[in-house]
């Protein structure tokens, strides 16, 4: 009593299953190319860069007017620049989130701001450049500085920010706000103890996105405050003061891969004579872009696996 | 078919894990053609699980395992030759929360028709007759024949669980499984889609799964309690309510535990 021909494929099923097929392994062969770029942008750097990697790179200052040496300068700079403006940015942007989210009503007033929000978030950063020309270099009489470009950025990212925690808060189910309200919870308790430990993951998120762009923008420093060299005496500690301009690694990238050239001359210190440079040191300065690269994708890594560790630490041991 | 056979579902020494969970153990059941049987049990029995393994929906769950047989009308369901579409067109699924898609009625009930015709069989004429047809045979068509074009989300509830059986119709089911599809109904909802049952049982077999006892024994012909994803009884309604042959049973039909 077999029924053979029972839901067995027709010549009509067997298209759509063909094409099911298809679908999913273009699919498939499209999400491998676009891993593909990634693998092959970092062993290509990281071969390139080969010449000059070494921990001293990083912890160096540059020398022989930059084609030797390492770029600390630069990445102290980024460093600044990801902390000043993440310390700006994550608290303003989560709490204009947050009261946009949880608290604003649906009116003309808030859907102004949801609209400026939005436009802020895809201005182009030359324009956010300008602005913090404008407003920090020149009005608030920062000057070109560290605080200054840190405050662009913090500006930039902002928006980006606000609509990342809205989205976050968004998805917490509405019923968690309303077992909480019906004990006699308040807003704000409400917010502290069931939203936002429930957002946390996907507002963390939106901040380390927001991380990585800080690091790598150029366009809102260069006129800001970020500069190509500095002098640095033999030993001396690196550090810069908030008024002060600053090396990035971003703009050291920007600068070595088109502004600059190998000096000629160079002077010898064991001799104190000038010489013309060596061609293994042309192609030990010439790797120097690669390298500064590499370093920046690492700062970038490191602030993300930072984050990263913290939302582990918030869900594992605060129990958020 | 050469020869009816009385039993449309036949499974034989069924085992299911969801990872190192097993949820159903030996199950080896046969469930006669054209009537209703209901599946009780308490929550997490493997009620659920045995439905959605008749259609092997249960395999795109992820990290499923499946052992054992299972034949419908006559035909193993994991046969090589077996297709998922057209063992998911003849065997339909009606849940809990009634779930029409967000568009309009009439689109609800064409839905499965347009994927599962070619396009030159897919005349208007042929759809607004396979819409009255079906919408008719759930008893809708006189609440609805004016307002096909209304979005089936915004339907009441009971109106939306009809729709959801009503767009199996036009794939000519054999078999429909439901899950608890009285649940998200009032009681009256709950009467008007039990009735409904009733008129459909004889076209089609018909397997419920319900928590509610008195439901199980106002609509099925045979019923069938479960506990920890085993068999403990199959009988007629009747017999299983009245003289259950298992104390584990009667312990559960009467409220001890559940």
């Amino acid at each position: 009593m077999n029924n053979s021909q029972k839901f067995t494929a027709t010549s009509f099923t067997r298209s759509k299953e063909t094409r099911e097929k298809w679908v999913r392994y273009l699919m498939f062969v499209v999400t491998l190319l676009m891993a593909l770029p990634v693998i092959l942008l970092i062993s290509y750097l990281v071969h390139k860069a080969l010449p000059v990697l070494s921990l001293e790179f990083i912890t160096d200052i540059p020398r022989n007017q930059m084609s030797a040496g390492g770029i600390w300068p630069a990445v102290l700079g980024t460093i600044y620049l990801v902390a000043l403006s993440l310390m700006v940015a994550a608290p303003v942007g989560v709490m204009a989130g947050v009261y946009l989210n949880e608290y604003a009503k649906d009116n003309w007033f808030t859907r102004l701001i949801n609209l400026a929000v939005i436009n802020l978030a895809g201005v182009p950063s030359i324009v956010h450049a300008l602005f913090g020309l404008g407003a920090f270099v020149l009005f608030a009489g920062l000057g070109e500085s560290v605080i200054a470009a840190s405050l662009t950025l913090a500006v930039m990212t902002m928006p980006v920010v606000i609509t990342s925690t809205r989205e976050a808060l968004s998805a917490v189910p509405m019923s968690f706000r309303e077992a909480s309200w019906n004990m006699g919870v308040s807003r704000w308790q409400t917010i502290r103890g069931v939203v936002l430990p429930n957002s946390v993951s996907g507002i963390l998120t939106g901040v380390i996105l927001e991380v990585s762009r800080a690091a790598g923008e150029t366009a809102p420093i260069m006129i800001t405050g970020a500069t190509a060299s500095l002098t640095f005496r033999q030993g001396e500690t690196v550090y810069y003061l908030l008024g002060e301009k600053f090396m990035a690694l971003s703009y050291h990238l920007y600068y070595f891969s088109t502004q600059w050239t190998p000096p000629r001359l160079l002077l010898d210190e064991g001799t104190g004579e000038m010489l013309p440079m060596t061609q293994a040191a042309i192609e030990h300065a010439e790797a120097i872009p690669y390298g500064t690269a590499v370093v920046l994708l690492g700062v970038v890594l490191l602030f993300n696996s930072l984050s990263i560790a913290f939302r582990y630490y918030l869900r594992t041991h605060r129990k958020w | 078919m050469t020869e009816q056979n009385p039993y449309a579902i036949v499974t034989e020494d069924l085992d299911l894990w969801y990872g190192d969970f097993q949820a159903l153990e030996k199950v080896s059941l046969n469930l006669r053609g054209g009537i209703i049987t209901g599946l009780i049990g308490p929550s997490g029995c493997g009620k659920t699980t045995f439905l959605r393994s008749l259609n092997r929906v249960n395999e795109r769950y992820g990290n499923v395992r499946t052992e054992g047989t299972i034949n419908l009308l006559g035909k193993n369901i994991y046969d090589p030759d077996v297709s998922l579409i057209e063992l998911r067109k003849s065997v339909g699924m009606v849940f809990q929360r009634p779930n029409p898609l967000p568009i309009s009625v009439y689109e609800n009930v064409v839905f499965g028709l347009r994927i599962h015709s070619p396009r030159s069989e897919l005349k208007r004429s042929v759809l607004d007759e396979a819409v009255e047809q079906a919408l008719r045979e759930v008893i809708l068509w006189d609440d609805l024949k004016d307002n096909l074009k209304q979005k089936a989300t915004e339907l009441q509830l009971e109106q939306q669980q009809k729709l959801c059986i009503a767009r199996l119709l036009p794939l000519k089911p054999e078999i429909i499984l439901m899950d608890e599809p009285c649940s998200a109904l009032d009681v009256e909802a709950t009467a008007a889609v039990e009735e409904l049952m009733l008129t459909l049982a004889g076209k089609f077999t018909i397997v419920i799964v319900t928590h509610n006892m008195a439901q199980a024994r106002r609509v099925s012909d045979e019923c069938i309690f479960m506990l920890l994803g085993e068999i403990i009884e199959h009988d007629r309604t009747e017999q299983l309510f009245l003289a259950p042959k298992n104390p584990k049973t009667s312990d559960y039909i009467e409220g001890r535990y559940g």
